[in-house]
């Protein structure tokens, strides 16, 4: 097994060394000049030159990568231009904030579309089916940031029940000394019951955007697999053979129906994580997908780079994951290269 | 189940769900901290707390102007609307006691119980040693200083510890003025050579990320993109106390939530809201809505002039008829700015900046001059704009492109990102576009010899070169500074005038700086800066 982790990371560094050129060259090759927009509105010519040059922009594409790289090989991911602060301790703070959030979504989401894809499967055509219809197409075609929006307007505006979305804590809390970074944790380890409320009263509305966004994909996968397992011979001879309808269906159908739901959750996962931006903008929450998008509307090279480069790690450890979740779930399923 | 014990379990379940979101004010000094904090609310927020460090942003020039001090700073005066206003004319000491002007230098006295927050006094060496960094450090601060006729270290002299002497190179009416903008801040030399390497003497690096001054805030925390949290100085010298206590400002990109914070009373004082908001925000009264025009500043349409059409002046003035004024200040500004269009006909000019035009929307006569210039079926050409601020900047020019296309010319628009817009105006070759300029100091020549001086600086973003204009400006700057108010108020009169007749850019308003704040907010002040002083500020 740990053999087969080792190989399987082995395998992922040539797609990291090509996403560290892509980067390099795809950040270069972004329209506008970072030494102009630094130099400030009231810059000469003079003045833009002379930034450049203490940024090193003035050297040779070939000299500026191999800088990079040498920079890289040692854990230094550059400095951010318009936060002033180095990205890799950027990321390292913001990850969390991003990561709490869409897995709390994501869990959020599993507990409504799972129970509702295996009823709709196991009744099709009833009204449970319908519902689970409505919803992922009602989920799916609301784009998040109006999602954020409304529910901001109802629940803080009009009702007044949720806080004001002013990021992780109100305001007049302090952050709860850094362990994991999750907050919810955290204020939880420092014995903090106020700030524990206040973190997970903030969390709640961006994390049922996230959820209403990506109900669909995990509801409908779950639906479509468990109505391809139901209809399958093993689940007619456990039927025939007088199993409960609960028994079969949990134990039997559904086990064999996760493969498919579990690899939609990695992509779904994946892909909150990077998309989240528009929640992110609307609820002032202060994790990586805004902190990318701030950075690649100024041309500030480093972050840009440090984000892909913290995404593509990403991708390749959660597949990582993936795959060794396939054998817990399928003991047919072998891990290999 | 009976009635009562559902009900019961219903209020229950809703204190549950109601719980993890309750008010935040659970214990009374939590109420107390309320009340002496000032919640700030805007979309960007400081990327360096340092005004002399490489590419500081606006939002950080807010943070010097609180956390450092100046030799000298302004009086208030009574502005538009009774909102305080700074008196451009009037300077009053802020470390410096007393202020010495001779014939070639001026002499400050410190006060001598001025403090850096680390406990340090302040001394002469302190301030020759931030002036020299200023003048030295390169980009925008040492621009910034060279309006001023700041441009060398010799020019600050210790006398002794308590006295500094600022040499003036030249005789320049601006050098004084220039002293009391933000860059000329007194930096704790001794804390920052501390921390400076031989890569870094000035110790940019550790200026970014700590305010090392002596002003009336202090920063305790910083995450950028985020929050600032400043904490009062209670030591601090140079002023009465500041009634705040603590400063949160906090980045909430969204403005339609930056509007519902204010209106749910949970921030106090908020700014770069739409103008329809602030419009309607105005009309309700439930907040504090502060206009003011913005010091020095227009909003343009400037046209290349070294190739045509628009090297005709008779096609400039064609455009400058074409322009669809009253529309862009209704439709896009929602009447927040100053027309700068429709002077009577009979109006003198006066010795102001800025002043209207005498042009007001008359196609008929547009068209005449177009045929005039040779140009009866129009042209082709594109508008540009800096997609930062767009909310005022598309609808602007879509208005322009529908009132250009009643005289044949077809103009495309071409939106640049913010990140470019810098270097597409330092190549000078947009045909047709639209951009502010605002000058923290407030003169006219300062004005006119940025954005019309044949030296062609890169606001004059037109390329516009006219001898006759350069000799108007030079003999402006130089009556100014031998103070010859006949010659000074003659030239000025000239160089409007003939920016007016020649008009390479078209003024179209004076934009206003907006402010929402809650009832209970006051002490707003209106500084050339454009940021808040929450010096002055109080919440009762």
């Amino acid at each position: 097994m740990l053999t087969m982790i080792g190989k399987r990371l082995l395998f992922a560094i040539p797609s990291l060394i090509g996403v560290v050129i892509v980067t390099f060259l795809l950040t270069r090759a972004l329209p506008g000049d970072p030494a102009a927009y630094f130099a400030g509105p009231a810059a000469t010519k003079e003045a833009i030159d002379q930034i450049r040059k203490k940024l090193g922009f003035d050297k040779p594409l070939i000299e500026q990568f191999v800088r990079y790289t040498y920079d890289l090989a040692h854990g230094d991911l550059g400095t951010s231009l318009t936060t002033g602060q180095p990205v890799a301790a950027e990321l390292r703070n913001r990850l969390p904030a991003s990561a709490e959030l869409t897995l709390l979504g994501l869990v959020v989401s599993i507990v409504i579309a799972i129970p509702l894809g295996v009823l709709a499967a196991t009744r099709p055509g009833s009204w449970i089916d319908h519902l689970c219809r409505v919803t992922t197409t009602a989920g799916v075609s609301l784009p998040v940031f109006f999602t954020g929006l409304v529910l901001v307007y109802v629940f803080y505006f009009r009702l007044g029940w949720s806080p004001a979305p002013l990021g992780r804590l109100d305001v007049f809390y302090s952050a709860p000394p850094t362990v994991t970074g999750f907050y919810l944790i955290d204020t939880l380890i420092a014995r903090d019951v106020e700030a524990f409320r206040s973190a997970l009263g903030q969390l709640i509305l961006p994390a049922v955007t996230l959820a209403v966004f990506s109900l669909a994909p995990i509801a409908r996968m779950t639906r479509a697999s468990m109505l391809a397992v139901l209809a399958s011979d093993f689940v007619r001879t456990a039927r025939a053979s007088g199993l409960s309808p609960g028994k079969v269906i949990v134990t039997y159908a559904f086990r064999n129906a996760m493969l498919p739901v579990v690899t939609t959750l990695s992509m779904v996962f994946s892909f909150l994580l990077g998309a989240n931006v528009l929640v992110e903008k609307v609820f002032a929450w202060p994790g990586i997908g805004s902190y990318a998008v701030e950075a690649l509307i100024a041309s500030d090279f480093a972050p840009v780079q440090g984000f892909v480069l913290t995404m593509a790690v990403m991708y390749v450890l959660l597949n990582l994951i993936i795959d060794i979740l396939y054998g817990v779930i399928d003991p047919r399923v072998r891990l290999e290269g | 189940m009976k009635r009562r014990d559902f009900l019961k379990s219903v209020s229950g379940l809703a204190a549950g769900v109601l719980a993890p979101t309750a008010p935040a004010i659970f214990s009374p000094a939590r109420a107390d901290a309320r009340s002496e904090t000032l919640l700030i609310v805007s979309e960007g927020g400081p990327n360096n707390l340092d005004i002399h460090g490489i590419g500081t942003n606006v939002p950080g020039y807010e943070v010097s102007w609180n956390c450092y001090d100046r030799l000298i700073s302004h009086e208030m005066k009574s502005g538009p609307g009774g909102v305080p206003y700074y008196d451009r004319d009037k300077f009053k000491g802020e470390l410096a006691e007393d202020m010495n002007i001779g014939d070639m230098s001026v002499t400050f006295k410190l006060r001598k119980n001025a403090k850096f927050h680390d406990g340090a006094p302040v001394t002469a060496k302190d301030v020759k040693w931030s002036l020299d960094r200023a003048v030295s450090v390169g980009g925008f601060p040492t621009f910034q200083m060279s309006a001023g006729s700041l441009t060398k270290p010799e020019q600050f002299v210790v006398v002794d510890d308590y006295t500094v002497r600022v040499d003036f190179l030249k005789k320049d009416r601006l050098t004084i003025p220039d002293l009391a903008v933000i860059v000329p801040c007194v930096v704790n030399s001794e804390l920052v050579k501390k921390n400076a390497s031989e890569k870094d003497p000035w110790g940019l690096e550790f200026t970014k990320q700590q305010t090392a001054g002596s002003g009336a805030y202090k920063v305790t925390k910083w995450t950028a993109g985020t929050e600032v949290v400043m904490e009062r100085n209670d030591d601090w010298a140079c002023g009465p106390a500041p009634k705040i206590r603590r400063v949160i400002w906090r980045m909430v990109p969204q403005a339609g939530n930056r509007r519902a914070l204010l209106e749910r009373g949970d921030a106090d004082i908020s700014y770069e809201l739409p103008f329809k908001d602030f419009q309607e925000m105005k009309a309700n009264g439930k907040l504090n809505v502060v206009s003011l025009p913005f010091s020095n500043g227009i909003q343009y349409i400037g046209m290349n002039v070294t190739r045509p059409p628009f090297d005709n002046p008779k096609v400039r003035q064609a455009m400058a008829y074409a322009m669809p004024y009253q529309k862009i200040m209704d439709a896009v500004l929602f009447g927040l700015a100053n027309p700068m269009f429709g002077a009577a006909k009979d109006k003198p000019t006066e010795v102001a900046w800025p002043q209207p035009t005498k042009y007001v929307t008359d196609m008929e006569k547009a068209k005449a001059l177009l045929t005039e210039a040779g140009y009866a079926n129009g042209f082709e050409t594109t508008i540009s704009f800096d997609l930062n601020f767009a909310g005022v900047n598309e609808p602007l020019c879509v208005l322009v492109q529908e009132s250009l296309a009643q005289l044949g010319i077809k103009a495309t628009i071409n939106k640049v990102p913010g990140a470019n817009w810098r270097t597409e105006l330092t190549k000078k070759e947009m045909p047709l576009f639209t951009n502010v300029f605002s000058g923290w100091l407030d003169y006219p020549e300062y004005f006119f010899y940025w954005c019309y001086h044949g030296n062609n600086s890169i606001f004059n973003t037109m390329s516009y070169k006219s001898p006759e204009m350069d000799k108007l400006i030079d003999g402006a700057r130089i009556a100014a500074a031998t103070g010859d108010t006949a010659a000074y108020d003659a030239d000025v009169k000239g160089f409007v005038d003939l920016a007016y007749a020649d008009i390479p850019r078209i003024p179209l308003y004076q934009p206003f700086v907006n402010v929402a704040m809650q009832k209970n907010v006051t002490g707003y002040q209106y500084w050339f800066h454009r940021r808040l002083d929450y010096r002055a500020m109080a919440k009762g």
